[in-house]
């Protein structure tokens, strides 16, 4: 019987995979890995992309959104996003956040329902120009 | 005394609806509460497997160390992030756990250090609203499924200031699901890391993509993300247990009043019967 490691794919939500595989290939950041038991210890983040398991004659396919994916010689963890993330999509939430603690401390006159509209509007344009310009970077990199 | 019936008659089917009423959410909340165990401990596995990693870093011997697991000598200011549900009539969760951080708030003002803070959920925003403080980013109306993308901006908010020296440590306060019938309101130290000393002389370290600060940074965010992530789902589920035990004892209460009611009702009923006939025979008795 081949050497076999242990694979353990974690969502925030929900665990994905975790089982015994012969090979594992991943999207690392500076390009795919082909990681097989007894590997030395790595530490990655990894691109949206597909996480192949092989186990004997199965393979498994699992679509990740990103995350990091951490070698040690008998275990690989790959702990995958639930939404793809760009900095400008999280910085857009920050500032949102920033604002609605704002407005909501702005005591109760200010706390009108216009105000209010008016966050979740600014919230909506900030998020929308990051999805699109998340979108481009996308394309270029042929993801999309 | 027919007009004294009468009222009591009005108050038992008030009282009876109100019980119709807290049964009910009673009854929802019990469905919602499965469910969102059943979420709390989906989120698990992520979070321990987060640990185990962040503890292999901590056991390597990498050339660069992360901010995050350095302690700073001098706290001038911390950051509090504090965890609560959106809605009420959860019985004294919310409270509870202000209560379980006022005296952290007392300390750090008579230490002159400031808070800043962080809230998720409607009812922490109402409390500090009311209890003043330096809030610089909320979140709410996270539903009874918390995704983790609402959550990053507010975490965002906390780390960046923390990058920038604004906050020397944060904070996390939420509920700690111990069981259906109890929840324990607790405040853990995220930042800077408490991670346990390792005596393991075995010198390795990380091949690290595409280097070990950018690796490092992105672990340590999804760290701090999930374990906040992992409170909310927490706290969430204590409120709607907390919730099914406060409509239960309502529903309860408001069975016992329906029968002390009934008892007066009945009670005032037969008295009026008396009187009328004491009145009839009075009159016979006359003629």
């Amino acid at each position: 019987m081949a050497v076999s490691m242990q694979v353990d794919i974690v969502s925030a939500e929900g665990e994905i995979f975790s089982g015994k595989a012969e090979m594992l290939f991943a999207q690392a950041a500076d390009g795919e890995v082909g990681i097989m038991p007894h590997h030395t210890q790595f530490l990655s983040s990894l691109k949206p992309g597909t996480v192949r398991v092989v186990s004997g004659d199965e393979e498994d396919h699992f679509y990740i959104s990103g995350g990091i994916i951490e070698i040690q010689p008998s275990v690989v963890t790959v702990l995958a996003d639930t939404a793809i993330r760009a900095n400008d999509l999280d910085e857009a939430e920050a500032i949102a956040a920033k604002q609605r603690a704002e407005e909501a401390m702005d005591n109760a006159k200010t706390e009108t329902d216009i105000a209010r509209a008016q966050v979740e509007l600014a919230e909506a344009v900030a998020q929308i120009q990051a999805i699109s310009k998340l979108r481009d970077s996308l394309h270029k990199t042929g993801l999309a | 005394m027919a007009g004294g019936s009468k009222e009591i008659r009005a108050k038992i089917g008030s009282v009876t609806n109100t019980k119709k009423i807290t049964k009910a959410m009673e009854m929802v909340a019990a469905s919602k509460m499965r469910k969102a165990q059943a979420r709390m401990e989906a989120t698990k596995p992520y979070v321990e497997k987060v640990k185990r990693v962040i503890t292999h870093v901590a056991g390597a011997h990498p050339e660069y160390k992360h901010p995050y697991t350095q302690t700073r000598d001098t706290v001038k200011r911390v950051g509090l992030m504090v965890i609560s549900s959106d809605r009420g009539l959860c019985g004294g969760l919310n409270s509870n756990l202000f209560r379980a951080i006022l005296p952290k708030l007392k300390a750090w003002q008579e230490q002159g250090v400031e808070v800043e803070l962080a809230l998720v959920g409607n009812k922490a925003q109402t409390f500090f609203r009311s209890y003043g403080g330096n809030v610089v980013a909320t979140v709410s109306d996270l539903g009874d499924t918390p995704h983790i993308e609402d959550l990053v901006g507010t975490i965002k908010v906390v780390l960046d200031k923390f990058d920038a020296g604004e906050v020397d440590e944060v904070y996390l306060a939420s509920n700690a699901f111990v069981n259906t019938m109890t929840q324990q309101p607790t405040v853990q130290q995220l930042v800077p890391l408490q991670a346990e000393e390792k005596t393991d002389d075995s010198r390795w370290d990380y091949l690290y993509e595409p280097d070990a600060t950018t690796a490092l940074n992105l672990l340590m965010r999804r760290y701090i993300e999930a374990t906040v992530f992992g409170s909310v789902v927490e706290n969430a589920s204590c409120e709607q247990s907390a919730r099914m035990i406060a409509m239960k004892n309502a529903t309860d209460n408001a069975g016992e009043m329906i029968n002390e009611l009934k008892l007066s009702y009945n009670k005032a009923r037969q008295a009026a019967i008396t009187a009328e006939i004491s009145e009839i025979v009075a009159g016979s008795a006359a003629v």
